[in-house]
């Protein structure tokens, strides 16, 4: 199998400044707590085929992007290896280099006194693109991501949407073999996101030598434009497979969605037998809460209501539904994305 | 893009670094000229900055000619030196000399203004880039290409030599034609080849200072602002340099530090080949009583420099890429 990404029992341990170790300590020497080492990623072994469209899912904090910066050789790894486009990252980065390219959501690149135009031709002239391919290649880019009005303005005068628009053009002006997407539909409107996604899923489809590794926030967007699909948590794989088959795999369960009055506590359903997970998101606004249960069967539904009704709360909707890659999401890690 | 072979490797990154430098120079070369109030703010007001000191230099002059003019019973030809003057062709040479004098100090301080703005370019756009590069999270991606740091690096120094060398030469005709400054070029080769050496040594400096200040973090323009008027001052960008050794063990350990840096040298050198009459208070040779550092010499000890500080910088450079790989802060924004 030709795999354009392999990890084996990657791991990464962030270990504060020794300054920052040595202020902290408490009296009897040791280190102050949330001082400590931090382990990003605990032995992650994947392997991405070439051609392949992969997400990554995991809130904030789970290692997705220590995983990215370690992959793009920008950092690394404490223990275990990787391999890009078939090169070990940690020994020989430099052909790693020449065929990847990564884009971050919110990222300022560039400078603002450059047109939009120069700034991407500036990037890619670090990876060795000759100048007419790449004006070319940027004109084109620019049309489909509908800034080809933009193309003389300066980069200071762009939006935050069109900044993120201009990063997608960078990423893809190189060409390259690997791509890899970092939350890059964070803080764009609809229009926006869906032309990304839309570039993106051809950008695969077409070319078959052609790899993304996309990590998002959005459930919907995973769903929707992966091949496969990791979900990780405190720098683990906890499942990895097609995004049907993660549904597959938890459809026996069931799912119940209610919204409520605003709940003063949720911890009596912690523990609770039969509820094999449950995610809680609350709406202050309207002053209600949302909860999701995974469960072995209906026979907790009873005990759930009784446990609402017990504090008074009244019950808006309950409702019985399919599983949803976000009810996956809340049985594998045990909270929402948010 | 197609990963190229074992064969045509070396020809490949070579070209692919000379295109790195040519991309991460124009962001100088073509986008800092772009608003015309650099020559109100970079290029005119440094002149208010030299005029200081020419009019110094001026009314010193005029007092000593003065003295020289001024006819008294006892010394009716002036006084030439602590003696009155025998008569009036001495008189007229001492005049003359004073006048010659005076041009020189001119010269070498509209000189010396001018290359100011190299250092404030080598210590604003180059030792604090990388920090700066850092923080609006340029660095990363930078990082993450193929191309050499070195190229990188590079493209900056090419970049702001090219867009200073503009500005620097604004500065210099205009001083030259407001304070009527009479320059002569006794070996012009020689002044190109230790102009450009001299700008090579200082920006090759700034490369590794630029890695160092990563290592430093927010310190950074802390330590430019540190190192701005010391070196001003140390370098004798408003004055003959080789003043110092009239000041002892402190004036000549002054001078051994100020000719580490490239832009002492290299401004002591210009000076000698273009201000007429010869030099005014070259370095001194510290073993010798009458002989001081020809431009030849110092063109010579400026290549030895511009090789160190390049070896230095790239060193440097590779020591700080491989702790941000392995500690994962020094090349991320925020970190």
């Amino acid at each position: 199998m030709d795999f354009a990404i392999e990890t084996k029992d990657l791991g990464r341990v962030f270990k504060p400044p020794r300054k920052l170790l040595k202020k902290k300590r408490n009296p009897n020497g040791e280190p102050g707590s949330g001082e400590g080492p931090v382990t990003a990623l605990d032995r992650v072994t994947t392997q991405i085929r070439r051609g392949e469209l992969f997400g990554l899912l995991g809130p904030n904090g789970a290692g997705k992007t220590t995983l990215i910066k370690i992959l793009c050789t920008l950092l690394l790894p404490t223990t275990g290896q990787a391999w890009v486009a078939g090169h070990d990252i940690s020994k020989d980065p430099f052909p790693i280099r020449e065929r990847i390219n990564m884009v971050s959501g919110g990222e300022t690149s560039g400078y603002g006194l450059l047109t939009t135009r120069e700034n991407i031709w500036m990037f890619s002239q670090f990876y060795g693109v000759p100048s007419k391919v790449a004006k070319a290649r940027i004109d084109e880019l620019f049309k489909t991501f509908g800034l080809w009005d933009k193309r003389d303005a300066k980069v200071r005068t762009l939006s935050s949407g069109q900044r993120q628009k201009m990063n997608m053009v960078r990423g893809f002006v190189t060409d390259p073999e690997i791509l890899f997407l970092d939350e890059p539909t964070l803080g764009l409107d609809v229009n926006a996101s869906r032309v990304i996604r839309e570039y993106v899923k051809d950008w695969v489809k077409k070319r078959s030598d052609k790899t993304v590794l996309l990590t998002t926030h959005y459930m919907m967007e995973a769903d929707e434009m992966c091949d496969r699909i990791a979900i990780i948590d405190h720098g683990r794989i906890l499942a990895c497979d097609t995004p049907e088959n993660l549904r597959r795999g938890i459809r026996k369960d069931t799912t119940f969605r209610l919204e409520v009055d605003s709940l003063k506590s949720t911890s009596m359903f912690t523990g609770m037998t039969g509820v094999k997970n449950f995610s809680v998101k609350n709406d202050i606004s309207k002053n209600t809460t949302s909860l999701t249960f995974i469960l072995e069967d209906e026979s907790p539904v009873s005990d759930i209501l009784s446990a609402i009704q017990a504090q008074g709360s009244k019950i808006h909707y309950l409702q019985k539904s399919e599983p949803t890659l976000e009810d996956v999401f809340i049985r594998m890690v045990g909270r929402n994305l948010e | 893009m197609s990963a190229p072979t074992a064969t045509s490797r070396i020809p490949h990154r070579l070209k692919l670094n000379l295109q790195a430098i040519v991309g991460r120079a124009y962001p100088r070369i073509v986008g800092a000229n772009r608003e015309p109030s650099w020559i109100f703010f970079e290029a005119i007001l440094p002149l208010l900055g030299i005029a200081a000191y020419v009019f110094i230099y001026k009314a010193l002059s005029a007092r000593v000619i003065e003295v020289i003019m001024t006819a008294t019973p006892s010394a009716p030809f002036g006084m030439c030196g602590q003696l009155p003057c025998v008569d009036a062709a001495q008189q007229e040479l001492y005049r003359t000399t004073a006048l010659a004098n005076s041009n020189a100090l001119v010269a070498s301080v509209v000189l010396g203004g001018t290359m100011v703005a190299f250092w404030l370019n080598v210590l604003w756009s180059m030792a604090s880039q990388l920090y700066w590069e850092k923080e609006i999270g340029n660095l990363q991606l930078y990082m993450m290409a193929p191309m050499s740091r070195m190229a990188l690096l590079g493209g900056m120094a090419i970049g702001g030599m090219f867009m200073t060398s503009v500005r620097a030469i604004t500065t210099l005709v205009v001083g030259v034609v407001v304070f009527s400054v009479v320059l002569q070029v006794s070996n012009p080769l020689l002044l190109i080849g230790v102009f450009f050496v001299t700008l090579i040594a200082l920006y090759g400096m700034g490369m590794m200072l630029a890695s160092l200040y990563l290592l430093w973090g927010r310190e950074a323009f802390n330590l430019s602002a540190l190192l701005e008027e010391p070196i001003f001052f140390s370098s004798g960008f408003y004055f003959p340099v080789g003043g110092f050794a009239k000041f002892g063990t402190i004036g000549g350990a002054m001078l051994a530090f100020a000719t580490a840096i490239p832009a002492t040298l290299g401004l002591d050198a210009m000076r000698q080949i273009i201000v007429p009459g010869g030099p005014v208070l070259p370095i001194p040779i510290p073993w010798s009583q009458t002989a001081y550092l020809t431009p030849d010499l110092e063109f010579g000890i400026l290549i030895v420099l511009a090789v160190l500080f390049l070896f230095l910088a790239r060193q440097t450079l590779a020591y700080l890429e491989k702790l941000a790989r392995r500690e994962g802060r020094l090349t991320s924004r925020h970190q």
